[in-house]
């Protein structure tokens, strides 16, 4: 659509309207890419000066004397509440809950979604309606009861230990937000694989039910081997929102060890106490951030498309 | 559904194979036993846990759940705080934030994300490069948004001390310390989020939209203003209905921006329902009162999202 194209009415002289037009239009746009661009930049920038060069320097002024110091500290040194062994424990914590949650939450998705739309049966509308509006709910509303439940979980996990010396993952924070991120999640994951699914050809799978392909065997040769842009958008999608997410973590992995990058993260950002390294807190910040913006950057055309998908539904 | 009786039909044994034997009628109920764990979870974990919600807010709980019903105590209180404006409840700021935030998160959004996408379409160079720009902040997390932008506003470190330096010294921005005003600080970092990815939804819009239709309305002499008051916004209704369910369940949701921008802002004063929820029932020792904030919140979702759901998947038999 080139609208723009309208006829330059009042051509006044020299300049035509349309080159008017055109200069306003990319002046608009310069205008709000900065706008985007300004606290991410303020962000790298300041990660890399000196508290010095921040107390009597211009926030926007890049580092006269760049230096890797306020990165190495928030990773190795920085305190997070009354540990101070930096945050790549907990950028650890995060990877190791966020790979099992992704890849556990992605397949279970991918295998509804198959149901959903090559196997139907009655009522296969109100299971996926159920489904889908778990995506949407305030998780306060299922937050209490998940917390009474990791509890008890967690206790009996420790009478299994003392009975058989090991506790199966009961009562291990990581694991309890890995489940977590597994229940909550797969609304959206099996959103995704259905509305993929919805357009396979559904002939294919007759053929292959013909000629005496097994339920597993379809979605083993036929759906997973066609299934790979789906694949990549549910895992980048699955993997920024558990990476992102704060209120689960800080409600069930709030205190301790196995605190996940963003809750670390507030903590070392809110600390008060001596004198606030701003430059370490915006490396900090950058460290969480990495990983995502690197999905973003790599595969970026996916990251919106599963976006796009999350939001237009059924 | 036209499909499900041609579906079932599908698997030859059936007519073939009158006395059906265990094995295939397992093979039959196969698909059933495979999505019934999912199913399972999401009934015991999100309505299960809903109603388990639901029904604590009735009780008198405190610090530990208390399992003696003793009425809709709870929610007589959030009634009353409601009112409470002077000096505001806790509850009453937390609802006219919601109110503030959410309206003009979603306004902001829209308006911007579409005026960009408008912008965009234009035949522009550097669209490739563009877009990504806008739409980077959606894979940050609230909380490294709320540190970004913390830094930014704050009045002694960020725009307002850039601003001094560079000679304008009258200049003052200190909404993020303002308890009247630090909301706006989080509708700010908010829209900066949320506004590029809305501009994407709209952008593919555009692109969807038929360009014979454009060429008929510009060869009848419709202005540019016109054409996209007139044919183009119209056309692009369902993807206002899209973005806005995106940003209606975004705006209730939110809950890190608000502490990781303000911890709470002064006095509590940045507080949205969630924030509410969070600290009542973890900890101010008042869970019937948060678990029946989280029960408002809920309903004012469903009463969103689910006639939105349920016109998505009755209609389109396909």
């Amino acid at each position: 659509m080139s609208v723009i194209a309208t006829p330059a009415r009042q051509s006044t002289g020299g300049i035509s309207a349309r080159t008017v037009n055109r200069i306003v239009v990319y002046g608009l746009l310069a205008l709000f890419a900065l706008f985007y661009l300004m606290p991410l930049f303020v962000m790298l920038v300041t990660s890399f000066k000196t508290m010095d060069e921040i107390q009597n320097g211009n926030m926007l002024a890049l580092p006269q004397a760049p230096t890797f110091e306020p990165w190495l500290k928030a990773w190795g040194e920085t305190c997070v509440g009354l540990t101070c062994a930096g945050i790549k424990g907990y950028f650890w914590n995060s990877i190791k809950m966020v790979v099992p949650a992704v890849l556990i939450s992605t397949l279970l998705g991918a295998i509804n979604g198959y149901v959903l739309t090559k196997w139907r049966f009655r009522g296969h509308t109100v299971v996926f309606g159920l489904m889908l509006f778990a995506c949407f709910i305030p998780f306060q509303s299922v937050l209490l009861p998940m917390a009474t439940i990791l509890g008890s979980l967690g206790r009996f996990g420790v009478t299994l230990r003392n009975a058989t010396g090991f506790s199966f993952g009961l009562g291990n924070p990581t694991v309890n937000l890995v489940f977590v991120h597994v229940v909550y999640g797969l609304g959206f994951t099996t959103l995704f694989f259905r509305n993929y699914y919805e357009a396979f050809p559904t002939e294919l799978v007759k053929a292959a039910q013909v000629d005496g392909a097994s339920f597993f065997q379809i979605f083993r040769r036929i759906m997973l081997p066609n299934s790979m842009p789906i694949f990549v958008v549910t895992v980048i999608y699955q993997f920024t929102n558990i990476w992102n997410d704060f209120l689960f973590a800080s409600a069930y992995a709030g205190t301790g060890d196995a605190m996940p990058m963003t809750v670390a993260l507030n903590n070392v950002v809110n600390t008060s106490t001596g004198v606030v390294e701003y430059n370490v807190n915006m490396a900090a910040a950058m460290i969480a951030a990495l990983p995502t913006l690197l999905v973003y950057v790599v595969a970026g055309r996916y990251f919106v498309r599963g976006l796009m998908a999350g939001a237009v539904k059924g | 559904m036209t499909t499900v009786a041609t579906q079932i039909k599908l698997t030859p044994e059936h007519n073939a194979r009158p006395r059906a034997s265990v094995r295939s009628r397992l093979q039959d109920a196969l698909p059933k036993i495979v999505l019934a764990p999912s199913f399972a979870i999401t009934i015991v974990f999100v309505y299960g846990f809903i109603l388990w919600t639901v029904y604590l807010s009735f009780t008198n709980s405190k610090t530990f759940p208390s399992y003696a019903i003793s009425g809709p105590r709870a929610y007589q209180r959030l009634w009353r705080w409601t009112f409470e404006s002077d000096p505001p409840s806790s509850w009453y700021t937390s609802i006219t934030n919601m109110g503030i935030f959410g309206f003009l998160y979603i306004f902001i959004c829209l308006a911007l994300g579409l005026f960009l996408a408008i912008l965009l379409d234009q035949k522009i160079r550097g669209e490739g490069m563009l877009r990504p720009i806008y739409l980077y902040p959606m894979a940050l997390s609230f909380i490294v948004t709320g540190v970004a932008w913390k830094w930014f506003l704050d009045p002694g470190l960020g725009l307002e001390q850039t601003l001094h330096q560079w000679g304008w010294t009258s200049f003052h921005f200190d909404w993020i310390k303002n308890k009247d005003f630090v909301i706006y600080t989080v509708v700010i970092a908010g829209v900066w989020q949320a506004s590029g990815f809305i501009m994407a939804m709209f952008l593919a819009g555009l692109r969807g939209i038929d360009g014979e239709i454009m060429k008929a309305a510009q060869i009848d002499g419709a202005t540019t203003f016109q054409l996209y008051r007139r044919i183009v916004i119209p056309l692009l209704r369902p993807v206002f209905l899209s973005a806005f369910i995106v940003l209606a369940h975004l705006a209730i949701k939110s809950y890190d921006l608000v502490v990781a921008l303000t911890s709470g802002g002064p006095g509590g004063s940045a507080w949205l329902p969630s924030n509410f929820m969070y600290e009542y029932t973890f900890k101010r020792n008042e869970m019937a009162v948060g678990s029946a904030s989280a029960v408002i919140m809920l309903m004012t979702i469903t009463a969103i999202i689910v006639p939105y759901l349920y016109s998505e998947l009755r209609e389109r038999p396909r």
